[in-house]
């Protein structure tokens, strides 16, 4: 047996432990505290047999309520999706050309454009849809097939060159390589790259100029302006889709490459390819 | 094995009886948990009774008044004078509105009241609990209505004992009843202030309301009933945390009720008895009306205690037998420590003796000059000093930021991607995130300029104007506008990877104006 200690004051035993030199009164607890402990045990086999509890070998008990956390999840997507129904809906109902002209729509498409471009465009065009070579930046104001929201929407619509959308934009430029001397090509391409200011061999300018008039107006425009109607790119200014140097300009005369953008309408739908022409048109580009 | 057959009944004398005794026997075990022993609080009549009741009505009071008070803000804003506006993120106090990001000033009065109990606490002890915790307030009220119902004192106790007759239980019907009533009436109170009262008690009645107002009615009126009317005391014994922190609170300087033995041992009754047999008797009669009236159910004579709240009523009860037997009163009363030790010192004669009435008083019933009294100036010291010293500054500098806050804001964030954009003529574009934070409860037309930045102009989706260095933007009454903002520099004026500009928010109407220095990025020159 334990030496016992009662305390002096109270006359009631202590339990013993003693922190700098104060002992604990080993008092009875009051009884209704043990009632409460009564109560969070039948508390604990209601919620067992009412809610997902006990973990098996694979899974768990469900619980009778058939509650889960990812039950909840769906049931306030759903509601989210309802709520949003009455904005989609009117977004489909609306001209594209109109949708910007009410403030509720163009919030509610810029945000569900947004939404649809994270998922579907910025494999190619990048997360802020600044582009990549080859892969047109969306905030610039140069665009190759037009950049009203009319023509934004057509493309994102039907997609460019890729043989399943009979309306897709589509266009070709013939392999110089094929048709020009090799020394033709250098002066074309010091030419072209002259108009934008790039540095380039200034002897081959004046010559080039001539090849261009002679081969390249008929889509790229007398003053290398670009055509929307082809998407024949504009050459005289500061952007380019590919490599903007004398070399890039070169070999993209002698053997171009083309980009190629799946229809999107018939994939997500006519209400979501507007909110993403609305959206692609707000970023700072559209005109 | 024992073949041994019993015989005789009687034990031979030759066996001696052991002292052992069984390790569970009945007269050695003790019960794990304690029943509770009930109490009957017996109503007490003095001026700390008179200031509790006004105490209470005010508290009450407010609480239940303030959700109904109205306070005109215009059109664009509810008329709840004080409104916690979940849904729309807003907080209503009078003139004042609070946005979510202006949080730091209920902290602030968080700080203040935590700093306030510290002062209350260190200068009159639990005062606190005794008057103005709603636990306190409330058991009060539910003790009225006991009273009214059941009787005082040994009423109650009668009635608790009688069998049940149809009286006694019609008697404890009305009684839980009312407890429930009240319960709901407190628990209605407090879902008024988080919507428009009027039309939220129509709802109510109707069944029209959110089913969250309903079960936070049911939760409090559960809690109410059972805290104020079950529970009681149990409450500040075993579920508070604050009378096991009020020791650290405490000094011997602070007033605490305080049983004077210094004047009162030692009781008793018969006075005149003892004087016969020579012994003095002090000023306690024990008639144990301290402990009568006292809703926690203790001894005040026993000392300062842990369940003590400090509601003075033995006060108010001792008080009233002194009055009635022409004694001074204040044998209970509010004494700091040291006070009280002092006079215990001169009672026992430094503590070699036992309590000695005569030490402290001669003859004629005067007291000594050396016994201390209270003073109020003990409430002034540098601790209690320096605890108002903080609640003043605190409170001071959360006015001064009240007052000159600001009700329009305006936070920019640039595009992390791109950073920039070339145009085709080789301007330079960059994009930024506008939220504009208009805080009154009026429509307000804000002019967003550039300052700095040469030959830069800006526009934005939705603002249907043409590029310029100063847009007008409308925000609507106490919201947030969010905007996109493209701003264009030609390329003939950039002048680095990095330029720093002003965006400026103003409000031409009221002079507001807020402004925030922005980075305009643009290609490294090469």
């Amino acid at each position: 047996m334990s030496d016992k200690h009662v305390d002096e004051v109270s006359g009631v035993e202590t339990t013993g432990h003693v922190w700098d030199g104060i002992r604990e009164l080993n008092n009875p607890l009051p009884r209704w505290w043990l009632w409460t402990f009564y109560a969070t045990i039948v508390w604990a086999i209601g919620y067992v047999v009412l809610y997902p509890a006990i973990p098996l070998v694979s899974g768990n008990t469900k619980g009778m309520l058939g509650y889960s956390s990812r039950g909840d999840v769906a049931q306030e997507l759903s509601a989210a999706k309802a709520a949003q129904g009455v904005l989609v809906e009117q977004i489909a109902q609306t001209p594209i050309s109109e949708i910007e002209a009410n403030p509720e729509l163009l919030q509610f498409a810029i945000a569900g454009g947004s939404a649809a471009f994270k998922v579907n465009c910025v494999q190619c065009h990048g997360s802020g849809a600044q582009g990549f070579e080859g892969y047109p930046n969306l905030n610039d104001d140069d665009w190759l097939w037009g950049g009203s929201i009319d023509e934004i929407y057509t493309t994102i619509t039907h997609g460019i060159r890729n043989g399943q959308d009979d309306d897709a934009r589509f266009s070709e430029m013939p392999a110089f390589g094929d048709m020009l001397e090799p020394g033709q090509i250098r002066e074309v391409a010091a030419y072209v790259a002259s108009l934008s200011g790039t540095p380039s061999d200034e002897a081959l300018v004046e010559p080039g100029k001539v090849v261009f008039e002679e081969n390249c107006v008929a889509c790229h425009g007398d003053n290398a302006q670009g055509d929307k109607e082809f998407g024949a790119p504009n050459l005289a200014d500061a952007i380019w889709l590919y490599n903007g140097t004398e070399a890039g300009i070169a070999s993209q005369a002698r053997n171009p490459k083309h980009g190629v953008m799946p229809a999107w309408g018939s994939r997500l739908g006519d209400a979501t390819v507007k909110q993403l022409a609305v959206f692609v048109h707000s970023l700072g580009g559209g005109q | 094995m024992n073949t041994h057959t019993r015989q005789d009944d009687q034990a031979p004398e030759e066996i001696e009886r052991l002292d052992a005794d069984p390790v569970n026997a009945a007269w050695k075990r003790k019960p794990l948990y304690e029943a509770r022993k009930k109490i009957f609080p017996k109503r007490a009549s003095g001026r700390y009774r008179q200031f509790k009741w006004l105490v209470m009505i005010i508290t009450l009071g407010i609480y239940y008044i303030t959700p109904w008070l109205r306070w005109d803000r215009g059109p664009f804003a509810p008329d709840q004078a004080v409104l916690v506006d979940f849904p729309n993120r807003r907080f209503y106090f009078f003139f004042i509105e609070i946005w979510p990001q202006e949080f730091i000033f209920v902290a602030g009065l968080l700080v203040m009241a935590g700093f306030g109990l510290f002062l209350v606490t260190s200068a009159v002890g639990r005062a606190w609990c005794g008057y103005t915790c709603p636990q306190t307030v409330w058991v009060d009220l539910f003790l009225v209505v006991e009273r009214a119902i059941e009787g005082d004192r040994n009423a109650r106790m009668k009635l608790e004992s009688a069998p049940w007759t149809g009286s006694k239980f019609a008697k404890r019907v009305s009684k839980h009843a009312i407890w429930l009533l009240i319960g709901v009436a407190t628990g209605g109170a407090w879902i008024f202030y988080f919507a428009d009262a009027p039309s939220l008690l129509g709802d109510f009645l109707t069944g029209r309301a959110p089913a969250v107002a309903y079960i936070t009615v049911g939760i409090l009126t559960a809690t109410t009933y059972v805290f104020g009317g079950l529970m009681r005391e149990q409450v500040c014994t075993y579920m508070c945390p604050w009378p096991r922190i009020q020791a650290a609170m405490l000094d011997e300087s602070s007033l605490v009720v305080t049983y004077n033995d210094w004047r009162g041992e030692p009781r008793g009754k018969h006075a005149k008895k003892a004087a016969a047999d020579g012994l003095a008797l002090g000023d306690c009669v024990d008639c144990n009306a301290c402990v009568a009236v006292c809703p926690m159910g203790i001894d005040i004579r026993d000392g300062q205690q842990l369940e003590c709240i400090t509601c003075a009523l033995c006060i108010d009860a001792c008080d009233g037998v002194m009055d009635k037997l022409g004694r001074d009163r204040g044998l209970i009363a509010y004494a700091t420590l040291a006070d009280y030790q002092q006079n215990m010192a001169i009672a026992t004669g430094n503590g070699t003796h036992a309590i000695d009435p005569a030490r402290v008083r001669d003859a004629d019933g005067h007291y000594h000059d050396k016994v201390k009294h209270f003073d109020w100036r003990v409430i002034f010291r540098p601790r209690t000093m320096l605890y108002l010293l903080i609640w003043s500054v605190v409170g001071f500098a959360l006015l001064i930021a009240l007052l000159s806050r600001d009700r329009l804001e305006l936070n920019v964030l640039h595009d992390r991607n791109p950073q920039y954009v070339l145009q085709s003529n080789g301007d330079i574009q960059n994009g930024f995130t506008v939220k504009l934070l208009n805080m009154i409860p009026e429509p307000r037309v804000i002019f967003l300029s550039i300052e700095g930045l040469p030959g830069a102009t800006m526009t934005a989706p939705g603002i249907n104007q043409p590029p310029s260095r100063s847009l007008a933007i409308e925000v609507e009454p106490d919201r947030l506008r969010e905007i996109k903002l493209h701003v264009t520099q030609p390329k003939e004026y950039i002048s680095g990877a990095v330029t720093k500009f002003r965006l400026v928010a103003d409000d031409k109407a009221s002079n507001e104006h807020d402004a925030y220095v922005a980075n305009f990025n643009a290609p490294e020159r090469k």
